[in-house]
């Protein structure tokens, strides 16, 4: 890129995209943008330009509150020896999607 | 080489496409050169935009690769303010606003042509079009009431372009003979429309139009300005010196 970087000047938004309908939105990436709706025109250009999606959700980053990874085992660790907890015991039908 | 239009529909369909092609390649030169990547790529699906209608365009016309690469400067029908060169972002924007606008307009009419061919590209070209001239009135919105400097960047670049407006909605004989036979929308038709339509967004960015200057005309009959040549020289370089080059 030419100039002189001042992307850096513009907040960061993390993008999800909906894949199609019945889908959850997914983390796919992020973008710089001055504002929301120049965030959204931004991740359509460089997340959904081959059809990837159906739907676009983006949020500042920012506003992202993330686990502290030094936690990591106290927080997830202890749920390691909880089979009893995964709903692995049942069948599910075929014709059920998306589990 | 001279390629002479010979019916109304083909010297229509040669000014609609040349003006995709032109202006998909002017903006396909930011490629690499934009502000920000996130710009970059916004401004290269453009051009990608526009180079897929002048690839219908032209193919219809006749032989696409042909009319694209291997016309000469005086041939092509393409508008004056396609070739304009991209200058700042701001006037990049600027051309993009004033033109997508119209040719939205153009394009939702399009769709009641009485050209199959026609109706069907313009209903799936219209929706591209729509993106275009929204996101360029973003920009101008935001660059008009922006920093001193964007302002002014905005502004300048309206003033290069304006006079290149009264071009878009000239009806020469060419253009008047399709419009009799429902092949084309008269241009006439909607010019109230779109000047209300760009003075909303000049005023959403606090910006004065420009006077009215000189109209410039001669595009659709193959006078151009000195840029053409040269984006013309960059762009059929490679297939007029290796004819039978296949990749």
């Amino acid at each position: 890129m030419s100039g002189d970087g001042k992307s850096g000047d513009w907040p960061l938004w993390e993008v999800f995209v909906r894949a199609k309908g019945g889908l959850s939105h997914r983390h796919v990436g992020s973008v710089h943008a001055p504002d929301a709706e120049l965030a959204l025109r931004h991740a359509r250009d460089t997340y959904t330009r081959r059809l990837e999606g159906v739907s676009l959700w983006v949020v500042p980053s920012a506003e992202i509150v993330a686990s502290d990874p030094d936690e990591a085992g106290e927080l997830f660790e202890p749920a390691e020896s909880k089979i009893y907890r995964h709903p692995t015991f049942y069948d599910i039908p075929d014709e059920v999607k998306h589990i | 080489m001279a390629t002479v239009a010979v019916d109304p529909r083909t010297e229509y369909l040669l000014r609609l496409g040349d003006d995709s092609l032109v202006l998909g390649q002017r903006l396909s030169e930011w490629c690499g050169h934009g502000p920000v990547l996130e710009v970059d790529i916004s401004l290269a699906n453009l051009a990608l935009d526009l180079v897929g209608q002048a690839t219908l365009l032209l193919g219809e016309a006749g032989d696409g690769d042909k009319l694209a690469f291997h016309r000469d400067v005086l041939d092509f029908k393409n508008c004056l303010l396609v070739e304009q060169p991209n200058g700042d972002f701001a006037q990049t924007i600027a051309r993009h606003l004033l033109y997508t606008t119209w040719q939205h307009m153009l394009f939702q009419r399009l769709t009641q042509s009485t050209d199959r061919f026609l109706v069907e590209f313009a209903t799936k070209a219209v929706k591209e079009v729509a993106y275009h001239r929204e996101l360029a009135a973003e920009w101008t919105i935001r660059l008009g009431d922006g920093t001193d400097e964007s302002a002014r960047r905005m502004a300048e670049g309206l003033d290069w372009c304006w006079r290149f407006v009264p071009e878009l909605f000239e009806v020469d004989e060419v253009l008047q003979t399709a419009i009799d036979a429902g092949i084309a929308p008269d241009p006439r038709s909607f010019e109230d429309e779109y000047r209300s339509a760009i003075g909303a967004v000049l005023a959403e960015a606090k910006l004065e139009a420009p006077a009215d200057q000189r109209a410039i005309l001669g595009g659709r009959r193959g006078h151009h300005s000195e840029h053409l040549g040269h984006l013309l020289a960059v762009m059929q370089y490679l297939p007029r010196t290796y004819p039978d080059a296949t990749w």
